[in-house]
């Protein structure tokens, strides 16, 4: 049964509803078009450009002519630096998963509780962050250089009587040694989201738990990581991406060396488009390199929402 | 009403945005088009620029270098001074730049087709590929002018080094050779009383070193190119200039038994471990901070060489006068003579549309008065004869007549074959010294790469 009231509520609304909402859509594509033409320019151009690179043979003279189809990819998949490249990318993304991300958590639950000093180790630990990766880069160098003299890890070694290590010298220890600058320059950016996730958590709860007679331990594993669920999961993406594509540290402190031992997909497009100047091939590189972090991107948004129903 | 202002003037702004983004995209078209464009216009484009001009105006000439010093740059500036007080109608626009902002700056005006008149250059792989790309002159007429006036007063080891299939589209303007810096303290001290004249020798001498508790070579194989040097060279002097020339004209290739050879030795020289712990990781300024500190008793290295060891010393002095230089030793059975160099330096290309007067001013650069001047001030090693009495430091003397009297004088190899080829030399030699490769495996990854480059 119907009022009638509504009825003619609806007919006296719906001219004007409608015209209300092809402006709405009019407003609203206006509004979208600036961020949709620099994306389209900034963004997709390049990728496509990219993509039609990547199909010549081709060393960035004059235009590209040499048309080789996806004889690229073929050689970039079956090329044993590459595999490598991506071997050390995906140990880096188990690392930072394993021990950085943790470690980051535990920090914040430390410094994040109204502790005597927790401003000044606030940011003591997050300052590494704000370095630039040069900086960083140069100044780890310094601590691992070989020479007991000079490098401050060798030195220590040798005045405890220790041998001294060829750090990133030595091709078994060099992804080790990058790890733990990755580490310390970026588990503080980490430990800023936690944090942020922590005051997000309402007071209640913890004191409802509290009065529950929850112990510290249950207290984290019941209340305080399943309230922070979203907060790690941002954090979980973005320390994947980064280790996918880190850049900066890596071509500074060893260039991907030695011999491959620390290459990751990044320096491997750098040191194929850029030092031997085939811009093609660096250009299939880097395609596939946006293609491992948007399967990885997708499936991970997907797994993610799948949780987020069943929680 | 009030609202529909408000969007409506929304509307304007949007407009205008999306017009003025549209502004790259449509000047971007066309820049990606040029080069295609700019080749075929090439000869028309020189021809006006070549035809004579109309008295009263001004003939420019665009000069890119990158000596960035002051006192050095300053040099430069002199010698483009006295040039248009002595020709008026001659206007010389200098552009400093940093090394790595000048190569960026060259990829891009690369690209688009439009070289400046006069640029420094290293010659060899890249620039062959840009004289392959029509972008540089050919100014082989101007140095046969004369009876060839200009030409002999090259070093024609250097003056080669500019010229790809019998022509030259540059010319050099400091060239220097890689040898053995060394400590004599420290040789002494492990009792050896002369430097090594053949490769058996050195390995002689390394193992006394190593026996008196010295680093006997430092090496900064992180940054690869210092290693290559010794494979280079290695072949070299086993090979000759024949097996170069053969593996270079497609004849033989880059895995010839001596390219192979020169591995196994510089793999047997690895095996005495004769370099500074970690070396696989140093650069190039660690190796030189050890020499630079009498912590390793030589150096396989370039003219630069004793200038960074004393920059890399905590009392800017280096090592003093302990310091010594000799060339890379013989080795047994090899087919190298003993004058042979592997060096490299500067010098200047020409781009394709400079007019006649920047090769003039180019021939003012080179003579011999300019040459001492720089030799002077410490920035170039002569290559033109008579430059050399500006050189007062006896080891640079030694290394600047070397590269002048070498019989046959290789460019490193990073420079002379194409990029890709070079830097897979400097990967295969740091992978042959971290033995992850074999000699066999880094000659035919060398080999691979200059067939696929040059097919």
């Amino acid at each position: 049964m119907q009022i009638p009231i509504s009825n003619r509520y609806r007919t006296l609304r719906a001219p004007a509803s409608s015209y209300r909402r092809s402006w709405m859509t009019f407003t609203a594509i206006l509004f979208l078009l600036p961020a949709f033409v620099f994306f389209t320019i900034f963004v997709v151009y390049p990728v496509v450009q990219s993509f039609y690179y990547s199909l010549f043979n081709w060393k960035g003279f004059g235009p590209a002519v040499d048309y080789v189809g996806f004889q690229n990819y073929q050689r970039i998949l079956t090329d044993k630096a590459f595999i490598k490249a991506v071997t050390n990318g995906l140990i880096l993304v188990g690392l930072s998963l394993g021990i950085q991300l943790p470690l980051a958590l535990a920090v914040a639950l430390m410094v994040g509780r109204e502790l005597p000093g927790r401003r000044l180790f606030r940011t003591i630990f997050f300052m590494p962050f704000v370095f630039s990766e040069v900086i960083t880069a140069i100044m780890w160098m310094g601590l691992y250089n070989p020479d007991p003299d000079r490098g401050l890890f060798n030195a220590l070694l040798v005045l405890v009587g220790l041998k001294p290590q060829g750090w990133l010298g030595d091709p078994n220890q060099v992804l080790g040694c990058i790890f733990i600058v990755l580490t310390w320059k970026y588990f503080g950016f980490h430990m800023l989201l936690y944090m942020a996730g922590l005051q997000n958590i309402p007071r209640e709860v913890e004191e409802a738990a509290l009065i529950d007679g929850a112990n510290g331990r249950q207290m984290i594993t019941f209340v305080i990581l399943p309230l922070l669920w979203g907060t790690i999961r941002t954090s979980i993406y973005l320390s994947v991406l980064g280790a996918l594509q880190q850049f900066g540290i890596i071509w500074v402190m060893t260039k991907g060396g030695p011999v491959n031992a620390s290459e990751v997909m990044a320096t491997y497009m750098y040191r194929y488009g850029f030092v031997r100047f085939w811009l093609g091939y660096g250009s299939a590189v880097a395609i596939v390199m946006l293609l491992i972090s948007l399967v990885f991107s997708l499936a991970y948004l997907r797994l993610v929402k799948q949780q987020d129903y069943l929680s | 009403m009030k609202h529909k202002i408000l969007i409506l003037s929304c509307i304007m702004v949007l407009v205008a945005l999306v017009v003025s983004a549209c502004g790259p995209t449509t000047t971007m078209q066309p820049a990606t088009e040029t080069p295609q464009s700019a080749r075929t216009q090439s000869p028309s484009q020189g021809n006006t620029s070549e035809s004579p001009t109309p008295s009263g105006q001004k003939v420019v000439i665009t000069w890119w270098h990158i000596t960035t010093a002051e006192d050095q740059k300053a040099v430069w500036q002199k010698l483009a001074d006295e040039y248009m007080a002595a020709h008026p109608n001659v206007e010389i626009q200098i552009t400093v730049m940093e090394n790595e902002a000048f190569k960026t700056k060259m990829t891009t005006v690369m690209q688009s087709g439009n070289p400046p008149d006069i640029f420094q250059s290293w010659g060899g792989g890249v620039m062959i590929e840009y004289a392959k790309a029509g972008l540089l002159q050919d100014i082989t007429p101007y140095l046969d002018a004369d009876n060839g006036a200009w030409r002999s007063t090259f070093s024609p080891g250097a003056l080669a080094v500019y010229s790809y299939e019998g022509k030259n589209y540059g010319v050099p303007w400091d060239m220097g050779m890689v040898g053995f810096w060394y400590n004599k303290t420290l040789f002494s001290q492990a009792g050896i009383e002369a430097p090594p004249k053949t490769w058996s020798e050195l390995l002689e001498d390394v193992k006394k070193l190593k026996a008196a508790g010295i680093t006997p070579i430092a090496l900064g194989a992180g940054d690869k190119w210092p290693a290559a040097f010794w494979w280079e060279y290695l072949a070299v002097r086993i090979g000759g200039k024949e097996a170069f020339d053969k593996a270079y004209s497609g004849q033989g290739s880059f895995a010839d038994e001596p390219f192979v050879e020169a591995g196994r030795r510089l793999q047997e020289l690895a095996a005495l471990q004769p370099f500074q712990d970690g070396f696989l990781g140093a650069t190039w300024g660690d190796e030189a901070t050890l020499m630079g500190n009498g912590k390793a008793a030589m150096d396989l290295m370039g003219q630069w060489a004793p200038g960074t060891f004393r920059d890399n010393s905590p009392d800017k002095k280096g090592i003093g006068d302990a310091l010594g230089w000799f060339p890379f030793p013989m080795v047994e059975g090899g087919a190298g003579d003993p004058s042979d160099a592997l060096g490299g330096g500067n010098g200047f290309a020409i781009g394709k549309n400079a007019p006649p007067e920047a090769i003039d001013f180019v021939k003012y650069l080179t003579r011999p008065e300019s040459q001492i001047q720089c030799a002077q001030v410490g920035f170039c090693l002569p290559v033109v004869k008579g430059g050399e009495a500006g050189l007062s430091d006896p080891l640079l003397i030694q290394v600047q007549k070397g590269a002048a009297n070498a019989k046959y004088f290789q460019l490193y190899y990073d420079q002379f074959l194409p990029p890709a080829t070079g830097s897979v030399v400097n990967d295969s030699v740091q992978a042959l010294l971290a033995g992850t490769m074999t000699p066999e495996q880094a000659a035919q990854a060398i080999a691979d790469s200059f067939r696929q480059e040059t097919k």
